[in-house]
């Protein structure tokens, strides 16, 4: 079906909002009434049809609006776009992956034509209807990290392998859950995951890693991480903390059903062709409690969750101090009865 | 105290060493204030790599507390300068014409290991040929996350960024790119509270 394209904003007046359908369609990620970290990496198979799973590269409604926002992000902060001098292949890498799966999988949005290294890329949504020659950068207005990127939701490290390890060497980022791509550029796994809390005892990143380095091309993986945000905010930054962090101290028990949000990110790991690097798009999605609320499953569960997680998580996930504001919120919508197993609504 | 054993931190956070003599075609060893003092230890055990050494050091205050014994231990080259960037380029210059088998060691405050280091990697040099010995000040070099300025020998927590003017708190977490620890608006969520100044580690 065509997707009907939001015009919305994720700064100032805030009015992001979702669609009934893509309330239903969010990629909730707790399958059980608690939430501890794990590696949980599985399959990047195609998901039920209508799914955030449904396409290797989901496109809904909001694409518009994040690509406008990423090009105001990027327009005051062109740091968040990075790639040291080693990863352009990778870049074209990620191009070519990102250009072939969406022609495939949104072939009335997108259409890509190959004559040899001649090619020609229609964005329709975008407006965009560019021929270059591949491998070429002077044939795009961006290097080819950027340039695709310009055009896809989500953010994207790229990690170079070596030395047995993964080496987080381009990227661009900006709508991350509180990292820096420029401080975190060129860091290896364990160095970027550093700051994370209980996870490293847990032993979750030996075995993460582990399994990425035999990563397959052909075989990409996903994962659900999560968090959460207050107002629509796709730049969750570091560098402007100063600035929407503020923003936490604006919940009250009237306003925070409408203002507190759900922030989950779709991660998907790619083996690429000819750099032998790893894509690793972070994709977001961000969703009101009370639209959350509208699931009853998930209402009940998240109030759950949200109430036993570890003090440390909270913290790390940064609403620690709205936690009881939250909990007791959500607690409206939880009876006590018993939830279904797995993700999806019942 | 020119030795200081750093509390166990996470992963990013670099862990320092103790330099050792080791086999090499040169030896290029970069040190700020009491850290000549692990350059004089090692010239002790080992005089001839001494003697092979083109000797990086600036003093940060410390005259020549360190400086004469420094030159007394018998350097190849010995160059004292008055702050890091005014050495950088001569550094650069080292590294660039730098050959296969070059040793590093990096000795003193933490900012100053840091920088060089990064110096180092960025001229290609392969980290196992690089050796760190932390002595002296335990002042740290912070990049403000915000403003991108670094603030150099920065000793409390939290503490103003040199360049943007907010208050920002000290992470652990660490950039061997930069050679600098991260630096976060400390009232972000409370804007104008700011908790009291601790020195570092007390």
């Amino acid at each position: 079906m065509t997707i009907q394209f939001n015009d919305e904003t994720f700064t100032g007046d805030y009015t992001f909002r979702n669609s009934p359908r893509a309330i239903r369609r969010f990629p909730f990620p707790f399958h059980e009434d608690s939430y501890m970290y794990a590696v949980n990496l599985e399959p990047h198979l195609p998901g039920p049809k209508g799914s955030a799973f449904e396409h290797r590269f989901d496109v809904d409604e909001h694409y518009l609006s994040e690509m406008k926002d990423r090009a105001r992000v990027l327009a005051d902060d062109p740091l968040r776009c990075q790639s040291l001098p080693h990863m352009d292949l990778a870049g074209w890498d990620t191009l070519e992956l990102i250009m072939t799966s969406k022609a495939e999988d949104y072939p009335d949005l997108f259409e890509l034509h190959r004559d040899g290294d001649r090619w020609r890329w229609i964005n329709r949504p975008m407006g965009i209807d560019d021929t270059f020659t591949f491998l070429d950068k002077t044939t795009l207005p961006y290097g080819p990290l950027e340039y695709i990127t310009r055009q896809t939701q989500g953010d994207y490290a790229i990690l170079d392998q070596r030395e047995n390890d993964l080496w987080m060497d381009a990227g661009m980022v900006t709508t991350q859950a509180d990292w820096s791509l420029d401080f975190d550029i060129g860091m290896s796994f364990m160095q970027w995951h550093a700051p994370v809390p209980l996870a490293h005892q847990l032993g979750v990143f030996d075995r993460a890693l582990k399994f990425l380095l035999n990563l397959q091309q052909g075989a990409p993986v996903r994962r659900l991480n999560w968090t959460m945000t207050v107002n629509p905010n796709l730049d969750t930054s570091p560098e402007n903390y100063h600035k929407w962090g503020p923003e936490k101290t604006t919940l009250t028990p009237e306003n925070v059903g409408q203002k507190q949000h759900l922030r989950v990110e779709l991660q998907t790991l790619w083996r690429l062709p000819r750099s032998n690097a790893m894509l690793f798009p972070i994709r977001g999605y961000l969703i009101r409690l009370e639209d959350i609320v509208t699931v009853p499953k998930w209402g009940r569960r998240l109030h759950r969750v949200l109430r036993d997680l570890p003090v440390e998580l909270a913290t790390y996930k940064g609403f620690i101090r709205n936690r009881p504001m939250i909990v007791e919120y959500l607690s409206q919508f939880d009876d006590g009865a018993p939830t279904s197993p797995g993700c999806f609504p019942d | 105290m020119t030795r200081f054993t750093f509390p166990p931190s996470i992963a990013s956070r670099p862990v320092w060493g103790t330099l050792l003599p080791r086999k090499g075609t040169a030896f290029l060893m970069i040190a700020d204030a009491e850290g000549a003092e692990a350059l004089i230890d090692l010239a002790k055990a080992a005089p001839d790599l001494m003697a092979a050494a083109d000797v990086v050091y600036l003093p940060k205050g410390t005259g020549t507390r360190f400086s004469d014994a420094l030159r007394a231990a018998g350097p190849g080259t010995l160059y004292i300068g008055p702050s890091f960037d005014a050495a950088e380029p001569r550094i650069k210059r080292m590294l660039a014409d730098a050959r296969m088998g070059l040793q590093i060691f990096l000795t003193g405050t933490e900012g100053l290991m840091g920088r060089a280091m990064a110096l180092a990697l960025a001229a290609g040099t392969p980290v196992d040929a690089i050796q760190t010995e932390h002595r002296g000040s335990v002042a740290r070099r912070m990049q403000c996350v915000h403003c991108k300025g670094f603030t150099e020998d920065v000793m409390t927590d939290p503490f103003v960024c040199a360049h943007c003017g907010l208050n920002l708190f000290v992470r652990d977490h660490y950039s061997r790119r930069f050679g600098a620890y991260q630096g976060v608006c400390v009232d972000a969520e409370d804007p104008g509270v700011i908790p009291p100044q601790k020195e570092l580690y007390s």
